[in-house]
């Protein structure tokens, strides 16, 4: 590996500098235009596709070939694909927080038992409210899944936290919350259950600006936390003695990290279902291109995670086209033979 | 990455340490007491109650004419054997991953077991229409067997061999993928998940002798030399490198451990369908318990699995009579509430 070098950025007139390893603007910069590429591709592509300088022109309201465009872009691809990305940065910055926080390369969003939760609030409504699903949904699911993330933190505090502690309670609570669903899953008929089973592999089919001004908000203050907090992330990451000889707070700190994570992942899970996997291999895919210091793996871990979700749905809604295969399977389709082959390719570190 | 050790243990005095040593020594007939009860009273409770006495006959002077021996004979007895092979096999399989790959998430679904057992029978009822319990476990041991090479082939590639972080790593990429498979199949194909929905939660219900007698042998070879290797696995447990120190040959144990996991959760899988919990879950128990020596951990959570397993099942008897809840769902919602409770008490930090 080469030598790690620094770029480090001060600025006279207030009290921040910044430490970024090298690699982080340029694979930056990378993601972004990699992101724009597909974003268009993505836009441009389906049942009636549009040339993608149309898609340009549509999307800044300039006068096109076709008005059809319009409806097309702005209302049906261009806020699908928006939200896909948005869903998969969340989902991927609250895994990034749960591996560090726990030190554990397992961990993902599902940890703090937010997705169970969800599932848990979805599938309630989904087999007794039938009626009442759709403007619900999202709302049943996000407090089913904080309640439970609550409910976690709330059985493992004995006075103090403790990371190991809020794993193995999250076990056994998720275990007994999805056994409870089994029981429920099990009596009801075939075809509910297939839509339930769509709900929980995680979907983007039909999400639309409403999906994504719902997420917005979650993102407008959990997001900026999670870069802000890249400091005390590589102090806990250090194990718990180096971040309190550090003289962090480190309850307070992991308390607070704990709550965005769990917001993030009931926030994007609540409006797509419960995408999973992206959590796990996004913040491992960002430390091998950028290194393990938060500044710069974070920014990575989000790009990788949004940009995941968006070739994924992309890739399920037009592979066998007009037959939708949901996001959440495609990610682990793709997902995970380029993990392993990251994991190959690259195995020094651990 | 967090190893399995929860808290450093204070030095014990001679006295104390010998103390702790006997009671560990007459816990184990006590386990194997409370396993007896328990299939016992499995066989005894269920839709149709039965004496201790007819219990005791039916096996000693078997009356095939007598309704109650049939039913100890043909659907009891079987099921109290599987609850114990597979509840002990699981237990152990656990403990092994735990200890190999030192992360308490660590449970035998981390070498695809599960996942390559299902998408196998999935993939059979699929393709071939299959629908007997035997083609099943035929596809189960299959795919489970083939998913644990691949996963601990992926493991060890590169640089250091089959290093814990790599083997889990791989495994829950390999894991994602299968699932993501067995999904697909599952959401597109009505027949089949009507098919399969009640083999996925896992059970131990309507399993025949011929089936038991064949993976029996599996089952008990694993254990046995699981038992034999506690003192290695204790070793490999306390890392690779202090397991180097101590001239351990890391390779064969880490080769060896990975072979009687496939043996026993393979089986496991293929005699009762994806089981989880036990083998995530009973490890964690016994561990608050007996401690970080694999030589105690691996026979208790033999017996202690097993008695779970037979109380769980008896238990998705009793509580929805005349029906039953399968014993994969009453694993997680007995064993998930204790386990929570168990936590908050024994582990300190």
């Amino acid at each position: 590996m080469m030598a790690p070098l620094w770029l480090n950025l001060k600025t006279g007139r207030f009290a921040l500098s910044l430490r970024l390893d090298r690699r982080v603007p340029l694979v930056v910069l990378g993601l972004l235009v990699l992101t724009v590429v597909v974003l268009v591709w993505d836009v441009r592509t389906g049942e009636y596709p549009i040339p993608p300088l149309d898609v340009l022109k549509t999307v800044l309201h300039l006068e096109t070939a076709d008005p059809a465009y319009d409806f097309v872009v702005n209302v049906l691809r261009l806020p699908r694909a928006l939200t896909a990305f948005t869903v998969g940065a969340m989902l991927a910055l609250a895994g990034g927080i749960m591996q560090t926080l726990t030190r554990n390369p397992l961990a993902s969003p599902d940890l703090t038992g937010v997705t169970a939760g969800a599932s848990f609030g979805a599938i309630i409504l989904l087999i007794f409210f039938p009626a009442a699903s759709v403007g619900m949904l999202p709302l049943s699911a996000l407090v089913g899944g904080l309640g439970v993330a609550a409910t976690i933190y709330l059985l493992a505090w004995r006075g103090n936290d403790s990371p190991i502690r809020m794993i193995l309670v999250g076990i056994g609570l998720t275990a007994a919350l999805s056994a409870a669903e089994s029981i429920v899953l099990l009596r009801v008929d075939v075809e509910r259950l297939q839509n339930v089973l769509h709900w929980l592999t995680g979907s983007l089919y039909a999400r639309s600006w409403e999906h994504l001004w719902a997420l917005l908000p979650w993102c407008a203050i959990f997001i900026p936390f999670t870069l802000l907090s890249s400091r005390h992330l590589n102090a806990l990451h250090l194990g718990e003695e180096v971040a309190l000889g550090l003289g962090g707070r480190v309850t307070f700190q992991r308390g607070a990290l704990i709550l965005t994570s769990a917001a993030l992942t009931g926030a994007a899970v609540s409006q797509v279902g419960t995408l999973g996997f992206v959590g796990l291999i996004a913040p491992h895919i960002a430390r091998r291109m950028v290194g393990p210091m938060h500044e710069g793996s974070q920014i990575v871990t989000a790009l990788v995670g949004g940009l995941l979700v968006l070739s994924s749905d992309f890739v399920g809604r037009t592979i066998f086209a007009p037959t939708e295969i949901p996001a959440g399977i495609i990610i682990a389709l793709v997902g995970a033979p380029f993990f392993i082959y990251l994991l190959w390719k690259n195995n020094g570190g651990h | 990455m967090s190893a399995t050790t929860p808290s450093p243990t204070l030095p014990r005095s001679k006295g104390q340490e010998r103390g702790r040593e006997f009671l560990l020594v007459i816990g184990l007939p006590l386990c194997f007491g409370v396993l007896l009860a328990a299939i016992m009273a499995s066989i005894a409770f269920g839709a149709a109650d039965i004496d201790a006495r007819t219990v005791w006959a039916s096996i000693a002077a078997f009356n095939p004419d007598d309704t109650s021996h049939l039913i100890i004979q043909t659907l009891r007895l079987p099921r109290a054997l599987t609850a114990v092979l597979v509840g002990g096999a699981l237990a152990v399989a656990g403990a092994i991953m735990q200890g190999l790959t030192r992360n308490p998430l660590a449970d035998t679904g981390l070498l695809g077991i599960e996942a390559g057992a299902s998408l196998a029978v999935v993939g059979a009822v699929f393709l071939f229409h299959s629908d007997s319990l035997s083609t099943y476990a035929l596809f189960a041991f299959a795919g489970a067997g083939l998913t644990a090479v691949i996963v601990y082939a992926l493991g060890s590639v590169g640089r250091g061999g089959a290093t814990p972080f790599k083997l889990t790593i791989a495994g829950a990429a390999v894991s994602a993928l299968l699932a993501s498979f067995t999904t697909a199949i599952l959401m597109f194909n009505q027949r089949t998940l009507e098919e399969v929905r009640f083999w996925l939660v896992g059970s131990v219900a309507g399993r025949n002798m011929t089936l038991i007698a064949q993976a029996a042998p599996y089952i008990l070879i694993g254990l046995f030399v699981a038992l034999v290797l506690g003192r290695q696995i204790t070793t490999l447990a306390l890392g690779e490198d202090v397991a180097k120190g101590l001239g351990q040959s890391t390779g064969w144990v880490k080769g060896l451990c990975a072979i009687i996991v496939v043996l026993l959760s393979g089986t496991s899988v293929a005699l009762a369908g994806p089981v989880g919990f036990v083998g995530l879950v009973i490890p964690h128990i016994v561990r608050f318990f007996v401690g970080q020596d694999y030589r105690w951990i691996l026979p208790y959570a033999m017996l202690c699995g097993a008695i779970f397993l037979v109380v769980a099942d008896l238990a998705g008897r009793l509580i929805a009579r005349p029906g039953e809840l399968a014993v994969g769902i009453m694993t997680a919602l007995i064993g998930g509430p204790v386990f929570v409770l168990l936590v908050r008490f024994k582990v300190k930090r």
